[in-house]
C-alpha cells in the first residue's frame, strides 16, 4: 500500500473546517475546527459567521493535519475539496484554498460531492466498498437512500426525505422534551431506559397508498407533530410525562422507518450490503436495529465510527484517493462552488 | 517575482512584478466570479511570462475593504498559496492602492478621498494627503454623510456624484499598482487579514445543517 496515493481533503460545506489526509484507505490525519459555538447564540448556523471562521481556520487546520500525518505538503499527490452541496460562501473558502494548494504544489484538484464523500469515508474503516451497495445517509440536513455502483462515477438516488431530515426530527423532539441541543445523543441516552412500545407513534410514508408514490422516501414532520400533540395532551390532562418512554418510542419510530425502507430498497435492487452514514448513524438503536433486521435477511451492514459519520476532511480525502486510484479525471482550476451540486455529480 | 492580486471589487485583478516593474497584468472579464477566475488568472500570468510557480518570491494581496465573499477568495488564496510555496505574503488596504495610483499618475495634486462601492447605498471611504499617505479611515459611510468638495478617486465617486462631484483617477484598483505599492513600500504593509468593517448579518440558515 506504500504506493497508494497521498491525498489531502478539505471540507467547508457548513460550520466545520475539516482537513483530512489519507494514503489510499489509510487515515493519517483528520483535523477539524468548528465554529459551532459562535452560532449557538443565534440558534442556527449563520452563513457569514461560518465563512469568516473558515478563512481564519483554514491554514492552521491544514498545518495541524500535516503535523499529525507526519508529512510535508509537497508530498501530497492530489487535493480534494467539497465543491457542493452546502452553504455557498462557506464552500467557496474551501474551494479557493484547495485551488491555491493545487496551484502551489502543482498537483491535481478534485472538486467532489459532499454526499459521495460520506459514502467513501467508510473505506477508511472497513476497506473497499462492496459494489453495488445501498447507502443510507441520515443527518440534520438530509435523509437519503442511494444506490452506489461505483462511488467515483455514479450515485443513484432512490429516495429522500420529503420534509424534515431525520436529525432535524431528533433536534425538534429533544427541544419538546426539554433535552439539550443537539438532540441526537440526548434522545439516544434517554431512550436507553425507556419503553420503546409505550406510545405508538406514526411511521411516515409506510401506508400502502404512500408506498406507491414514495416507496423509498421519508417523512418525519408528521412524527414530530404527533410527539408534540401527545406531550400537549398529557400536559393538559395533568399527567407526568415519562421522557424516557417518549424518547424511546420516538426513536423506535424513526429507526423502524429508516431500516425498513433501507432493507426494502436493498432487496428490491438485489443489493447485499447496506452502508449507513451521516450524524444520525451514531444512534445506537439505529445501528442495532439495522444490524439485527439485516442479518435476518442475509444482508450486511457497515457503519463507520461516529467521528467519521459527521462532517470531516477525511471523508473528502477518502473519496479523492479513490478517484486517483481509479484514474478519474481531475477538476479544472475554474471549478465553481455549487451550493446545490446534485448527488449524481461526484466530481465537478 | 512578486505575485499580486486583488478581489475586493466585482472584478479580479492579477499581476507580476519583477522587482523593477510590472511585467504582466490581467483582469477577469465577468464580474462576481472571484472563486472561479482567480486561480486560472494566476496560472495565466505565469504562463504569459513563461514562468513556473517556483519563480515566485512573494505574494501581495488587497485586504479590502470590499464585498466579503470575493474578499475572502483573495485572502484564503494568498494565505494558502504562501503556505504551499513557503512565501511571505503582504496585505495592503485596497483603498491605498487606488490612492497611490491616483498620485503617481498625476490625477490628484492635493488632499483627496478614495471611495469604493460598499453596496447597500454605502461607500468604503478613506482620506489621503497629496502624497497619497492615508490620513483617515477606512470606514463605511452613507454618501450623504461623506459629502466632500475634494477630489474623489474610485467607483464610489462614479456611483454617487451628488455627494462626490469631483471624480478623478482610477475607478477600480489594479493588481499592477498593488504590486508597485508593495515593491516600493508605498503604503503600510499589513497581515493578510480582511478589512470587513461590518459585522456579519445574523441571518440564520433555515435548517441547522443545510447538508449532511
Ligand atoms: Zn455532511
Amino acid at each position: 500500500m506504500t504506493d497508494a496515493p497521498l491525498v489531502l481533503g478539505i471540507e467547508t460545506s457548513c460550520d466545520e473546517t475539516g482537513v483530512g489526509i489519507v494514503r489510499g484507505h489509510t487515515l493519517l490525519a483528520d483535523a477539524i475546527a468548528s465554529s459551532v459555538d459562535e452560532h449557538a447564540r443565534f440558534g442556527g448556523v449563520v452563513p457569514e459567521v461560518a465563512s469568516r471562521a473558515h478563512l481564519e481556520a483554514m491554514v492552521p487546520t491544514i498545518e495541524r493535519a500535516c503535523d499529525t500525518a507526519g508529512i510535508a505538503l509537497r508530498d501530497v499527490d492530489a487535493i480534494a475539496v467539497t465543491s457542493g452541496p452546502g452553504l455557498a460562501g462557506a464552500l467557496l473558502v474551501g474551494v479557493a484554498s484547495a485551488k491555491a494548494l493545487a496551484l502551489g504544489l502543482g498537483k491535481p484538484l478534485y472538486g467532489v460531492n459532499h454526499l459521495a464523500a460520506h459514502v467513501a469515508v467508510d473505506q477508511l474503516e472497513h476497506g473497499p466498498l462492496p459494489e453495488p451497495c445501498l447507502a443510507m445517509l441520515v443527518s440534520g440536513g438530509h435523509s437519503s437512500l442511494l444506490k452506489v455502483e461505483d462511488v467515483t462515477t455514479g450515485v443513484d438516488p432512490l429516495g429522500a426525505t420529503i420534509d424534515d431530515a431525520a436529525g432535524e426530527a431528533f433536534d425538534k423532539v429533544a427541544r419538546l422534551l426539554g433535552l439539550p441541543f443537539p438532540g441526537g445523543p440526548h434522545i439516544d441516552r434517554a431512550a436507553a431506559s425507556g419503553n420503546s412500545v409505550a406510545i405508538d407513534f406514526p411511521r411516515g410514508l409506510t401506508s400502502r397508498r404512500d408506498l406507491e408514490r414514495h416507496r423509498f422516501d421519508f417523512s418525519f414532520s408528521g412524527l414530530k407533530t404527533a410527539v408534540a400533540r401527545w406531550v400537549e395532551t398529557q400536559q393538559r390532562a395533568g399527567a407526568t410525562i415519562d421522557v424516557h418512554d417518549v424518547a424511546a418510542s420516538f426513536q423506535e419510530a424513526v429507526c423502524d422507518v429508516l431500516t425498513r425502507k433501507a432493507l426494502d430498497a436493498a432487496r428490491t435492487h438485489g443489493i447485499e450490503d447496506i452502508l449507513i452514514g451521516g450524524g444520525v448513524a451514531a444512534n445506537s438503536r439505529l445501528r442495532a436495529m439495522a444490524e439485527e433486521r439485516a442479518a435476518a435477511q442475509g444482508i450486511r451492514v457497515r457503519v463507520p465510527r461516529p467521528g467519521l459519520c459527521t462532517d470531516n476532511g477525511a471523508m473528502v480525502a477518502a473519496l479523492g484517493a479513490e478517484l486517483v486510484q481509479r484514474g478519474r479525471a481531475p477538476s479544472a482550476l475554474d471549478l465553481p462552488a455549487d451550493s446545490s451540486q446534485p448527488i449524481t455529480t461526484v466530481v465537478a | 517575482m512578486l505575485l499580486a492580486f486583488d478581489t475586493a471589487t466585482p472584478l479580479v485583478t492579477v499581476a507580476l512584478h519583477d522587482g523593477e516593474d510590472v511585467v504582466v497584468e490581467r483582469s477577469s472579464a465577468a464580474p462576481m466570479k472571484h472563486g472561479e477566475q482567480l486561480a486560472p488568472l494566476i496560472e495565466a500570468v505565469l504562463l504569459d511570462r513563461g514562468l513556473v510557480r517556483q519563480d515566485l518570491t512573494a505574494i501581495a494581496v488587497g485586504v479590502g475593504p470590499g464585498p466579503f465573499t470575493g474578499l475572502r477568495v483573495g485572502l484564503v488564496t494568498a494565505r494558502t498559496l504562501a503556505l504551499a510555496l513557503e512565501l511571505p505574503v503582504y496585505g495592503v488596504c485596497t483603498l491605498d492602492v487606488l490612492a497611490v495610483e491616483a498620485v503617481d499618475t498625476g490625477a490628484v495634486r492635493e488632499d483627496f478621498v478614495v471611495a469604493t462601492d460598499a453596496r447597500r447605498k454605502e461607500v468604503y471611504l478613506a482620506s489621503y494627503d497629496a502624497d497619497g499617505a492615508r490620513t483617515d479611515g477606512p470606514q463605511v459611510l452613507r454618501p450623504a454623510d461623506a459629502v466632500t468638495e475634494r477630489p474623489v478617486v474610485g467607483e464610489g465617486a462614479v456611483l454617487y456624484p451628488e455627494a462626490f462631484p469631483r471624480t478623478v483617477g482610477p475607478a477600480r484598483p489594479s493588481a499592477g499598482w498593488l504590486a508597485r505599492v508593495v515593491a516600493e513600500e508605498r503604503a503600510e504593509l499589513l497581515d493578510p487579514e480582511p478589512l470587513y468593517l461590518r459585522r456579519p448579518d445574523a441571518v440564520v440558515n433555515a435548517t441547522r445543517k443545510p447538508v449532511l
